[in-house]
């Protein structure tokens, strides 16, 4: 079987991380696959893993008793999903479900945190990484919440 | 075309065709009363409507140049012209007057990548811009158009946009702020449809049509993808009352946002861009 290391040491997010923590992300990684329509996580459930998306196309969704779920964002090839198992008490936030069959690189958390734990300079690169995508989607969030196009706009 | 000697006298216009884009938003289709050399405009410029009795708006052109013996606005009814409009119906009888203001930089953008990120009514005044990139589609690299919508409701010509996702030679991304299950496209601000667009930034002109702060983040996330700030334009939609730099309503220092603008390059805006009134 082909190694995920090539591809793990081209991704944009993991650009510029030392060899060696390649390696060793390497070895928490794993090839999954997910059906249309199938939750990834749900919210609640323990957050041991992070996915880089390969292929397809996931939403992340909030359910509200009175409207159903709502889709709050969308996730495509290229972009990261979960961000919940660097944060304690890492618990899923919100519900992930593939709109169409999706294709990602499992990276499993729980090993990660361990590492992290013990080697704090592959914590803090990681963490750079992921605070980067967190103010992304606060960002993208308040824009969403100032309701841009809405008539008193 | 409008009378050019007085640009503050309206020629009359009857509403041939209403066509119902969303919940608030219609397309009318207007043709002269009298008939007249036809109505040429270029993509960007828009027209004060008046309804008689009531007021007037600056509306964007939204159909396409080439064709002149009509012409075609996208109103959102927010207030009294608009929703004046929309009563009128059609057979309803406006005034016209214009074309006024700048346009999109079509000549200059030819052979570059054109990136075209509208938020939503934003899209209007950028149609005529994509049907006349259609028409030389050979004279430009890649096209982008990033629209973002705040439901699926609220997407405008939805229909033209199938159809033009079925063309070879465009990229075509649409997003939602938000969305009940059942849709499957797209869901988060039109910022993050970006960073994977495929154009070459050093080689991108980009034309960007919203609410400001949707433009703010937007000219941000391009900077960051590495755009010059001389390659983006914008359009600015303020307040205005005569629409031909008379009346000072739209005026921040020198600049005259309806003689100068809408359309600007934005490195020769930023001063005024963002302030809170002018
Ligand atoms: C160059 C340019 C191009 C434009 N192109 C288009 C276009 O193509 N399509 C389009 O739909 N619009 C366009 N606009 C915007 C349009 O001109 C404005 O929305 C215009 O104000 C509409 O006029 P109105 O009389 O209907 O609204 P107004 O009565 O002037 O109301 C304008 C805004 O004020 C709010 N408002 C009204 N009454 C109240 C109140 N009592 N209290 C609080 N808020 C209130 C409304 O919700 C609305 O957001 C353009 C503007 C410019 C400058
Ligand atoms: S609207 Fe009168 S000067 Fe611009």
């Amino acid at each position: 079987m082909r190694t995920l290391e090539p591809f793990l040491a081209e991704h944009p997010f993991l650009k510029d991380l030392a060899p060696e923590y390649i390696k060793l992300l390497t070895g928490c990684a794993s090839n999954v696959r997910f059906d249309a329509g199938q939750f990834i996580f749900r919210e609640g459930d323990e957050a041991n893993n992070f996915y880089i998306i390969r292929h397809g196309k996931v939403t992340i969704q909030l359910f509200a008793v009175e409207r159903g779920a709502i889709t709050i964002q969308t996730i495509e090839a290229g972009d990261i999903l979960g961000w919940s198992w660097l944060i304690s008490p890492y618990i899923c936030r919100f519900d992930a479900q593939a709109v169409e069959l999706t294709r990602a690189i499992a990276l499993d958390g729980k090993c990660l945190r361990n590492k992290c734990e013990l080697n704090h300079d592959l914590g803090y690169e990681l963490l750079k990484r992921f605070s980067h995508i967190i103010v992304q989607r606060l960002e993208a969030t308040r824009l969403q919440l100032m309701d841009l196009y809405g008539a008193h706009k | 075309m409008v009378d050019t000697a007085n640009p503050f006298i309206p020629t009359q216009y009857r509403i041939q065709k209403v066509l119902g884009e969303t919940y608030d938003t219609f397309t009318v289709e207007l043709v002269p009363l009298q008939d007249n050399d036809g109505f040429s405009f270029l993509p960007g410029q828009f027209n004060m409507l008046y309804v008689f009795g009531v007021g007037e708006a600056p509306i964007s052109l939204c159909s396409d140049p080439a064709i002149e013996t009509s012409i075609k606005h996208t109103i959102r009814a927010v207030g009294t012209v608009t929703s004046a409009i929309q009563r009128l119906g059609r057979g309803g009888v406006v005034g016209v007057r214009g074309p006024f203001g700048t346009h999109w930089p079509l000549d200059d953008a030819k052979g570059n990548d054109v990136v075209i990120v509208a938020g939503g009514i934003g899209l209007a005044p950028l149609r005529p811009a994509l049907y006349q990139i259609f028409a030389h589609r050979e004279k430009y690299g890649r096209i982008a158009l990033l629209f973002g919508a705040r439901t699926p409701h609220d997407i405008l010509y939805k229909h033209e946009l199938e159809r033009w996702r079925g063309r070879f030679d465009v990229e075509i991304k649409v997003t939602v702020d938000s969305a009940i299950n059942g849709w499957r496209g797209n869901v988060g601000v039109v910022t993050t449809l970006i960073p994977g667009a495929q154009f070459d930034p050093l080689n991108t002109i980009a034309m960007i049509c919203g609410p400001e702060v949707m433009m703010r983040f937007t000219i941000k996330e391009l900077q960051n993808r590495g755009v010059k700030t001389e390659n983006i334009y914008i359009s600015m939609e303020r307040n205005m009352k005569c629409g031909v730099g008379f009346c000072g309503h739209c005026q921040f220092g020198p600049t005259f946002v309806c003689k100068d603008g809408p359309i600007f390059r934005f490195d020769r805006i930023n001063t005024i861009f963002g302030k809170r009134e002018i």
